[in-house]
């Protein structure tokens, strides 16, 4: 009789996905006896920091070998999007915590579903296999369907829940059939294991058409064009503080695993998903960027804004070097904290459920509000990339990676583009700062201080990257694999 | 016996009327049938692929899958309820107020 080896599982590579979990689990049985919501959001912030900081301590350590049988790796790369993921739902929390309040939503399950769907990010993050990278992306999107939907009482935020929730399992379907014939082509689910499959053999239709199919399941999910039309509804429905969570971190998670998918599995079909990547970016920043220039809405425009942004950062993945994989890293963490930031000031703006989202309803801001419109006007600045914000930078390492790429070409469409989007941003600005208000204009209703913690974060982080961008470079550096 | 491209070939059909019903059909309930009719197409090209390889993973994955979908169903119908409280309807063309 043979010993049954017990595999290492390697659990302390997965310690911060538990502590949220955990924390998760925590608040959803505390809700049941504790009235006062706001406690149980700072619970979560606390979770979600605890997390940051054993993930960070781990670095370099035990963290580094396969954990639970090599289908899930917290390397550097995992571990700075993990910082991404904390750092979305941390001043996620902080946004909801004066929002919900104010529009009157204030639930114990919100935090709760924000954690779950944070763990699910993480999963994909760390993932290296087919497995655990669909089991992250529904954990997320599961939880990002309810919490849509969580104005039980608003038509909007039902109908951003229903459409959210037809388009994101659509898509997983896509995916899944991908996931399968990938795996019937190569007979494995695991990253690396597809990729030495893929190199030594001869190119498999099978796997050709499986890989099509990924890319349409995470073209849907980082809501890349011809698969967007979801994107501005589900933005412009679903109460603020979740649009604020999602736009954001849905997005950085279908990157992180796309990228390693691509460069660690399909490194042999590298010539044509490359193209096909192009082609998405190209599509996205355009549409994105031209229909934002119609919105009247300002919450729709930052909706129509960030498909524009997945087009940028696709113009990184099509780039497919390791210079590529830094720019879109650096990109996604600048992103995270310019568009919390705008969204943030949205849901300060909003009165009650889409009312004081409206473009001329900016007006006069600067004078009934200067901070707010200082702010508003610093995180709408870099995300046109105005020198010397944080933005600036972003799109800067993005587009040289792909002239360095040998694609001239789309980093002079990603140019153009980035001059197009100025109008929309600055007309907003313009609002603000030159337009008198409306006599019957709603007053500001003041923002909370957790709300001003998170503005105040998010500004001083665009602001500090934008002066020091080389120390940001050396994290990234790190958040390399392979 | 029959060969396994046989069940790839049926599972592609399935795929491929789900897909047409969800883009086709306005009622959600209809819908989120035809999502299902999705899923169920992948485990059945799952399942001839774990039969083929003789590799159990393709299965494991069938059971991942299935939980998921039983997930997504439950999420689905408890969203589309509450929307028909306000609405008294489950036809998706009538989901439009969000334009712009």
């Amino acid at each position: 009789m043979t010993a049954i080896e017990i595999p290492a599982l390697n659990f302390a590579a997965l310690l911060p996905l538990f502590i949220v979990v955990g924390t998760g689990l925590l608040v959803v049985v505390l809700d049941l006896f504790i009235a006062d919501k706001k406690s149980l959001g700072w619970l979560s912030l606390f979770g979600v920091i605890l997390a940051a900081i054993v993930g960070n301590m781990q670095q370099g350590g035990a963290g580094f070998d396969p954990a639970f049988q090599n289908v899930s790796l917290l390397d550097g790369y995992a571990n700075f999007f993990n910082i991404i993921f904390l750092s979305t739902a941390a001043l996620s929390i902080l946004v909801a915590l004066g929002y919900l309040g104010r529009v009157g939503l204030h639930r114990g399950e919100y935090y709760a579903l924000l954690l779950f769907a944070t763990s699910g990010m993480m999963a994909m993050g760390m993932a290296t296999d087919l497995m655990v990278v669909f089991i992250g992306l529904e954990t997320m999107s599961i939880a990002l369907y309810v919490m849509s939907a969580l104005n039980r009482h608003s038509r909007p935020s039902g109908e951003a829940g229903i459409k959210y929730f037809l388009m994101g399992s659509f898509a997983s379907a896509f995916l899944l059939y991908g996931m399968a014939l990938t795996y019937g082509a190569t007979g494995s689910t695991n990253f690396s294991d597809i990729g030495s499959v893929l190199t030594a053999g001869t190119v498999a239709p099978m796997a050709m058409l499986g890989l099509g199919l990924l890319l349409v399941g995470f073209a849907f999910k980082v809501a890349a064009v011809p698969f967007q039309w979801w994107t501005p509804d589900v933005y412009h429905g679903a109460p603020t503080a979740v649009t604020t969570f999602m736009s954001v971190g849905a997005k950085a998670a279908g990157f992180a695993t796309l990228m390693r998918l691509l460069m660690v599995s399909f490194p042999a079909f590298a010539v044509d998903w490359q193209l096909a990547i192009a082609v998405l970016a190209v599509l996205t920043m355009t549409l994105g960027n031209v229909a934002a220039l119609a919105q009247k809405d300002v919450k729709r425009m930052l909706a129509y804004s960030s498909i524009a942004h997945a087009g940028y950062i696709l113009v990184g993945v099509a780039a497919a070097t390791t210079e590529g994989i830094k720019s879109v890293l650096f990109y996604l963490l600048i992103y995270a904290f310019m568009n919390i930031g705008a969204f943030a000031v949205v849901g300060v703006l909003e009165q009650k459920e889409a009312i004081g989202t409206k473009l001329t309803e900016y007006a006069g801001l600067a004078r009934k509000n200067p901070w707010l419109a200082m702010v508003m006007a610093l995180f709408l600045f870099s995300l046109t990339g105005f020198p010397p914000l944080a933005g600036f930078w972003g799109k800067l390492y993005i587009f040289r990676a792909a002239v360095n790429a040998d694609l001239t070409w789309l980093a002079v469409v990603a140019v153009i583009n980035s001059g197009v989007a100025a109008f929309y941003y600055l007309s907003v600005i313009v609002q603000m700062y030159m337009k008198p208000a409306a006599d019957d204009a709603p007053e500001i209703l003041p923002s909370t201080p957790a709300t001003r913690i998170a503005l105040a974060v998010a500004g001083l982080a665009v602001v500090l990257i934008g002066i020091l961008p080389a120390s940001l470079v050396d994290m990234v550096a790190k958040g390399v694999f392979g | 016996m029959v060969p396994t491209p046989y069940y790839l070939l049926l599972a592609a059909v399935l795929f491929a009327i789900g897909a047409g019903g969800v883009m086709l059909r306005r009622n959600t309930l209809v819908i989120l049938m035809c999502v299902e009719l999705m899923m169920n197409a992948v485990n059945l090209t799952f399942v001839a692929f774990s039969h083929e390889l003789n590799d159990m993973t393709g299965q494991v994955f069938v059971f991942m899958i299935m939980t998921v979908a039983a997930v997504e169903a439950a999420i689905g119908l408890a969203i589309l309820v509450e929307l028909y409280r306000l609405t008294r309807s489950v036809n998706i063309d009538e989901f439009n107020s969000l334009k712009g």
